[in-house]
């Protein structure tokens, strides 16, 4: 089933009509709009890693070492704000989501695809309005990227406009999920019944709900920093008997959430990549579809486990403990399901394997710690800790962070045509394999030995493990431009990739590589998503 | 160029058939919401205890329900789009809700 | 080979192909419970505070009218009815009643605004204003009342003039026959947009004005 036609082997990528910038950035394609926020979201990536880079060289050693405090909290903000609202929220579903959620079900593009530039704007001028809080009023917020208030109402710092910022970057986000949602409901290929979709298609369904119904709350939660900061509003001021505690509600009840945008896309990711490098069907498709949805509902029940030292009240501690537990079940079944796909399977250890496979170990070891931090008993002596810190660069850099990776080795010699260098690749994977757990297992061991975040200075007692730690920053930084750089050459000229290296059995792999501009003519059949029978690699 | 309608799904349009609502039973809605604005008005003059927020919440939530059946048409919408409202209100109560665990002890 | 030049434009160039109104009403829903759940926020908040502060909600709720809060009720339910009216008439080829009941609704959406300004100047007046040293002073939970009064009500007063913007856009539309008896979607999501602000103040009437 070959799509191609002699006039076809120019990307969609290649110049049409007048060309230019304009045909960019003005696009509706979405696959260009897919490959719009990558280069973004690359570029934001590279920013916040490099503030990573200056924190992590500012802890090396202790004492008053290369920032002020003032810069210090700043740099951490940043880093935070940056990583989690520019990067990491909209990194898998707006641009990878972008561009092969329509091909996955046989479309042409999303339901809205207007719609889907203007969420790229939106994306554009909140980063810009993010980037810019750092040059004006009275610097980078100093707050923490949660924002809590009273030190965000009163503090001097431009939290004015990074909130606006993140509000604008909310409705990006937004405005992607009810797009995704609408196009997985409307535009399936006739045959594509629900049981047929690919699982990465289903992860991104889930994730666009969570958009839906859970950003708007931080909308409101910010809009109301914004509302006590500019007009005195005074909701969350005690001494007018407003409550703080209120604003964390408001807030987590949004970021719990968020963390599930964060992961599900990039679990869909790992669902598609192991059963391709495995030649083997996922095991219990039902459950890895219906595990999916029920992170996305369980996790909005569970949000006040960010809160069990705040203050609040016993009941909602117990509550809330108890219902975390429940929301790692469907996690832990993907997990099984995943390597139960892999039992007797034909496994190539090909660099999109190589990095699902990292995928699955950061994220267990992650997942895992949740749990001592989900237990409100242990987590009174972690909470606010490097324990912390630790668990959540584990599952959100190790898990979507490999995930991302794990889909750009994938994906992107469809999306270019071309293929990277393999043994650069799995070099690149290992350095920020051992990299990150040089980086971030310290930080569990000293979180559990009472060492605080976002502390600007620290004790002697720590010195050893924080300068483990930053040599693995190091590691982690240069298997990171390792893999960024065989990427980039690999997709500018790197050899033709044909049009199925991996023997994959979803649409995109029916296409040609590069991807055309009009990927299907007449509605494709729907295939067996994970069915290898004289499916091959082609490469 | 592909154009899926979808006919293999059980998400028919249902939406796009129907007659239009009649102006008639319009504004019959429209009479029974005025109704209940003066019955929630007037029922509030009446000092039930802590009945009144129940009574007042209850007859908003008459009202609601009219505006969204009728008004807004999802009376006559497709299972999947009601399915998405409740979604979207249960949502909403569980935010509300379990804040209440918090809140109901603590205030 | 002719590359269909249509093939990654948005809906409208192709729009007897592509056009998908189940769609654009599925999205419009989606879109209207992101609203829901902003207003949802404050509705928390409002619980939570009214729970803690009852006596001062009571006293608080005393000084609002609920003579203009009433007509600001029923203000807005019947510009509801005129919106959903109005598509009735423009599917039975009415186009004139269409227009005609789209303008009262954007002169109910002015009425409502206008009394909203009255309110808000009396409650100015009085040194009722968010920051202010009279706010400062009054007894917990006072302040809290009218710190929510003023932000579910401006922020309701926000979308009562986007809703208007949007009705105002769409009677465009339906003047220069873009949107028509056979192709109404815009109007009909422009509706449901309406209606959830009409829904909003379904609830912020007796939560602020009916709790004395």
């Amino acid at each position: 089933m070959d799509h191609a036609t002699a006039g076809e082997s120019r990307g969609f990528y290649e110049p049409r009509g007048k060309g230019g910038v304009a045909s960019w950035i003005f696009s509706t394609d979405h696959k260009r709009i897919g490959l719009l926020y990558l280069s973004l979201i690359t570029a934001m990536f590279g920013v916040a890693l490099i503030l990573g880079l200056i924190i992590r060289l500012k802890l090396m050693t202790p004492g008053n070492t290369l920032l002020s405090p003032q810069q210090y909290n700043a740099l951490f903000t940043l880093h935070g704000v940056i990583m989690i609202f520019m990067v990491v929220i909209p990194s898998i579903p707006a641009s990878f989501g972008n561009i092969f959620l329509p091909l996955h079900i046989g479309a042409n593009d999303v339901s809205f695809p207007r719609l889907n530039n203007f969420s790229w704007w939106l994306y554009v001028i909140g980063s810009a309005l993010a980037v810019a809080s750092i040059f004006t009023g009275n610097g980078a917020p100093d707050t923490g990227w949660t924002f809590y208030v009273p030190f965000s109402e009163r503090t001097s710092t431009n939290v004015s406009v990074a909130v606006i910022a993140v509000f604008i970057l909310g409705f990006s986000s937004i405005l992607t999920g009810l797009n995704f949602i609408t196009t997985v409901h409307r535009l399936r290929t006739p045959g594509m019944t629900w049981r047929k979709l690919p699982l990465f298609v289903w992860s991104l369904y889930a994730t666009g709900w969570i958009q839906v119904l859970a950003t708007p709350i931080l909308g409101i939660t910010v809009l109301l920093i914004f509302a006590e900061r500019v007009l005195h509003l005074g909701l969350f001021d005690a001494s007018l008997g407003g409550d703080p505690l209120l604003y964390q509600h408001l807030f987590w009840i949004y970021s719990h959430p968020a963390v599930y945008i964060m992961i599900l896309p990039a679990m869909g990711v790992i669902s598609e990549i192991i059963p391709v490098f495995s030649r083997k069907p996922i095991f219990g498709y039902n459950m890895i579809a219906f595990s999916s949805l029920a992170i996305a509902f369980a996790g909005s029940l569970v949000w006040a486990h960010h809160m069990f030292t705040s203050g609040m009240s016993d009941a909602a501690v117990l509550v809330f403990s108890f219902l975390t537990f429940v929301v790692a079940i469907p996690s832990a079944i993907k997990v099984f399901n995943w390597l139960s796909t892999m039992y007797k399977g034909s496994i190539s250890l090909d660099p999109p394997l190589l990095f699902a496979l990292g995928f699955i170990l950061m994220f267990s070891i992650g997942g895992l710690t949740g749990l001592v931090l989900g237990s409100a008993g242990t987590d009174i002596h972690v909470h606010d800790t490097y324990f912390v810190v630790a668990h959540f660069h584990y599952v959100i850099f190790g898990g979507t962070g490999l995930g991302m990776f794990a889909a750009a080795h994938y994906w992107l010699p469809k999306v270019f045509g071309r293929m990277y260098d393999h043994g650069k690749a799995a070099w690149s994977f290992w350095l920020i394999l051992i990299g990150m757990n040089v980086l971030y297992f310290p930080m569990f061991v000293m979180g559990v030995q009472g060492m605080p975040r976002r502390y600007y200075d620290y004790l002697p007692q720590y010195a050893p493990l924080q300068m483990v730690s930053t040599w693995g920053s190091w590691i982690l930084a240069a298997g990171l431009v390792l893999m960024f750089v065989n990427l980039w050459r690999g997709c500018r000229s790197g050899p033709p990739a044909g049009r199925n290296p991996w023997g994959g059995a979803t649409l995109e792999w029916t296409l040609p590589a590069p991807l055309p501009a009009e990927a299907f003519h007449e509605d494709p059949p729907a295939p067996e998503p994970y069915d290898y029978k004289g499916v091959h690699p082609d490469a | 160029m592909n154009a899926h309608a979808n006919s293999t799904t059980p998400e028919h349009d249902a939406g796009q058939a129907h007659e239009p609502l009649s102006y008639g039973l319009l504004t019959a809605i429209w009479v029974g919401l005025m109704v209940l604005t003066v019955v929630t008005v007037t029922v509030s003059r009446i000092d039930l205890g802590f009945l009144n927020v129940a009574v007042a919440l209850g007859v908003a939530s008459v009202k609601a329900g009219l505006v969204i059946f009728f008004f807004m048409h999802l009376k006559y919408e497709n299972r999947l789009i009601k399915g998405m409202v409740l979604t979207a209100f249960i949502i909403l109560a569980i935010a509300i809700g379990f804040t209440f665990f918090d809140v109901g002890y603590r205030y | 080979m002719p590359e269909h030049a249509s093939a990654h434009a948005g809906p409208t160039s192709d729009a007897l192909v592509r056009r998908d109104d189940q769609g654009s009403k599925i999205g419009m829903w989606l879109f209207l419970f992101t609203e829901i759940l902003l207003f949802g926020g404050l509705f928390l908040l409002y619980a939570s505070y009214r729970h803690r502060f009852p006596a001062a909600f009571h006293s608080g709720g005393k000084t609002l009218d609920v003579f203009i809060g009433g007509l600001n009720t029923v203000v807005l339910i019947s510009s509801s009815l005129t919106v959903a009216l109005s598509i009735t008439a423009l599917r039975r080829g009415a186009k004139r009643l269409c227009l005609g009941l789209l303008g009262f609704t954007i002169a109910c959406a002015a009425t409502f605004m206008v009394n909203k300004f009255i309110e808000w100047s009396a409650k100015f007046h009085h040194g009722l204003i968010p920051g202010s040293e009279h706010m400062a002073q009054l007894p917990h939970g006072e302040a809290v009342f009218y710190g929510l009064y003023f932000a579910m009500t401006g922020l309701h007063g926000v979308h009562v003039v986007i809703g208007a913007s949007l009705i105002t856009w769409v009677m465009l539309l339906i003047r220069r026959g873009k949107t028509t008896g056979e192709n109404y979607v815009v109007l009909e999501n422009v509706g449901l947009y309406w209606h959830i602000v009409d829904l909003v103040w379904i609830y912020l009437f007796p939560l602020f004005y009916l709790i004395s």
